[in-house]
């Protein structure tokens, strides 16, 4: 590794910190939330705003940015601590989260939050959007990537699996998708509800490009969306699976047993901070 | 026929003697009766017309292109179209994601799966998203014979009740054509109902414009108001011919646009005394423009002088030939016409 990554790799772990802090915060201010999903996918979504993607964060609509859809609504709590954290949505608006007449509602939605480009919740809908996406921006002549975030439980939902056929049909090497694998749904564990592996081999037989690496390995994320960014031209959409740990930073989340939606005590918000910033990266 | 008396042993042969042996014709049949007046593929021509002023109109269906009249908008614009295979979830999906781009899809498949396959697929992506998609479905309420799996009887009680859809039934070739570039007009989310193939061709003679959100008076009478929408309009003039023969005046007012509905210009003509409003539609009578016009005009404080709804019941409908079952249902214009003077004691 020469200093140059090694410094980028530092930087980007600060900013993957940072968005961990806004979930927390969040989700102390609402007394709840998705805040275990939120730790787990944190450093992707630093290794997307502050490493791939290209946006302008004082004009979320222009037209020059990539695109980020987020499939998976309920991971709006991290979607939200990564917005802040990328200067889309103001710091101060952390307070908002989840409180009436916020720009910032549970589950994200087009219409309330700068640069939140759909309403997800309902499960599986993203990739199929997402497809539309980048037909469009193919048909404009656009060299801009969608980028799309679900989870292994939308596995389950069959959209997905069309728009699997179609994205490689249409050849939409301007498409990339991330899929968080934390083996956790709401009934249990993703890979006991409805098994999905071998998930590699199925999506590269589907005609994918895929990498799937550690996602709370910052480098490997950062190397994983370099080559899927660099399958433009190729005619591949991309896949990074994303292996993650939910509650990743805070160990007493991590070791919590593992739950949809995680138990997190009025008292223990502020212990889980303190956690985290313990292990801020120097 | 009955849902729990269909398994039971055929009438024999001697039995059917001499009855006509209508049988259900192909998917692609036109709804024409023979001799009628008709145009081919409204909906494809003007969708080409369309498409030559405005270069962001782009053509989608799930592997119904042919059989939703769209093959005239791909074979004029290849580049425009795209065809998303049996996928109805990923049409709708995707036709979000080309319209958040700036595009305009007109997004083509049966009714039946549009409204009960994809539903939340539009409710979400299209209707909550509010994007700029234009949905154009075949096979509206009863026009297949091949059972409930092709019968969209419940369309346009579902897209009613989704905010921000506009819902349009058109009755003809003619407003086929019109709604077209009206459709394009209006930016955000649209249903309309197909007709296909060889379309019937009425309203032409009628001087008649399509707008929408405005219900028309196409023809007045003293002895009873039909409002109705679609097909129900072009039976209800037929109907309205054939009771004129037993001097039985009937009002017809068409509602092309069931949302926004047009309540001031259908609470003016129930208000008139005398005469009992009939709604008449191709769809359950749950949920579609009867109930709309009953609570239009409950709201507005008008009793009319009785009120009665032509429509599907509220069942699996039968398998079979068309014109066997509008007579079964209720809705050809010789049932209307007898349903109507029932009503009107004559």
């Amino acid at each position: 590794m020469t200093i140059a990554t090694s410094g980028h790799n530092r930087q980007l772990a600060e900013r993957a910190h940072a968005i961990r802090r806004n979930a927390l915060r969040m989700g102390e201010v609402q007394g709840q939330g998705y805040i275990a999903q939120a730790l787990g996918i944190s450093d992707v979504l630093a290794a997307a705003y502050f490493h791939a993607m290209t946006y302008r964060p004082e004009d979320p609509d222009w037209e020059g940015r990539d695109r980020f859809l987020l499939s998976n609504g309920h991971y709006a709590i991290a979607l939200y601590a990564a917005l802040i954290e990328a200067g889309i949505v103001p710091q101060d608006e952390l307070e908002t989260y989840g409180f009436d007449d916020s720009r910032l509602p549970m589950s994200g939605m087009a219409s309330y939050t700068p640069g939140m480009e759909m309403s997800g919740g309902s499960l599986g809908l993203g990739l199929a959007i997402a497809v539309g996406r980048c037909l469009g921006l193919k048909r404009k002549g656009s060299d801009r990537h969608v980028y799309t975030l679900f989870s292994d439980g939308e596995l389950d939902e069959g959209s997905v699996w069309e728009a699997i056929m179609s994205a490689a049909h249409f050849r939409l090497d301007n498409l990339i998708a991330v899929v968080d694998v934390n083996n956790q749904q709401a009934d249990g564990p993703s890979t006991s509800v409805l098994g999905f592996e071998p998930l590699t081999e199925k999506l590269e037989a589907f005609g994918w490009f895929v990498r799937r690496v550690d996602g709370n390995d910052i480098e490997a994320v950062r190397e994983a969306f370099d080559a899927a960014k660099a399958q433009s031209g190729s005619g591949k959409p991309s896949m990074i699976i994303a292996d993650t740990l939910m509650g990743k930073g805070v160990p007493f989340l991590e070791a919590r047993e593992k739950n949809h939606f995680i138990r997190v005590d009025a008292h223990e918000w502020q212990l889980a901070l303190a956690a985290l910033d313990e292990r801020k990266p120097s | 026929m009955n849902h729990a008396t269909r398994k039971a042993a055929p009438a024999t042969a001697t039995a059917t003697a001499g009855k006509p042996r209508l049988t259900t014709s192909a998917m692609i049949a036109s709804i024409a009766a023979e001799g009628q007046r008709t145009k081919p593929a409204p909906f494809g021509h003007a969708l080409v017309a369309l498409a030559r002023e405005n270069p962001a109109v782009v053509g989608m269906t799930a592997d119904l292109g042919k059989y939703t009249d769209l093959h005239i908008f791909s074979q004029a614009f290849p580049e425009r179209f795209y065809q998303m295979g049996m996928a109805e979830q990923l049409l709708f999906g995707a036709a979000s994601g080309l319209a958040a781009e700036g595009f305009m899809p007109f997004a083509t498949t049966y009714a039946v799966f549009a409204s009960r396959r994809a539903y939340d697929f539009i409710h979400q992506t299209i209707a909550e998203e509010n994007r700029n998609v234009k949905i154009v479905c075949a096979l509206p309420g009863l026009t297949s014979g091949y059972g409930p799996s092709h019968q969209a009887a419940e369309d346009l009680a579902l897209f009613r009740a989704m905010p921000n859809m506009v819902v349009i039934d058109p009755c003809d070739a003619h407003e086929i054509e019109q709604a077209v570039p009206v459709m394009a007009g209006h930016d955000g989310p649209v249903y309309m109902r197909l007709l296909r193939g060889q379309v019937p061709l009425v309203l032409d003679e009628y001087g008649y414009t399509f707008e929408l959100g405005k219900a028309k008076m196409l023809r007045d009478g003293p002895d009873a108001l039909i409002v109705s929408s679609g097909i129900m309009t072009m039976r209800a003039l037929e109907a309205a011919d054939l009771l004129r023969q037993d001097k039985v005046e009937v009002a017809v007012l068409h509602v092309p646009t069931i949302k926004p509905l047009d309540e001031a210009t259908i609470v003016e003509a129930a208000r008139k005394s005398g005469r009992p409003v009939i709604v008449a539609e191709n769809h359950t009578v749950i949920g579609g423009l009867g109930e709309a016009v009953a609570g239009a005009v409950l709201r507005a404080g008008v009793a009319p002088a009785g009120f009665h709804q032509i429509g599907l019941p509220d069942a699996f409908l039968d398998a079979g030939a068309l014109p066997t079952l509008h007579d079964r249902y209720g809705i050809s214009a010789a049932a209307v016409a007898e349903q109507v003077k029932d009503w009107t004691g004559r």
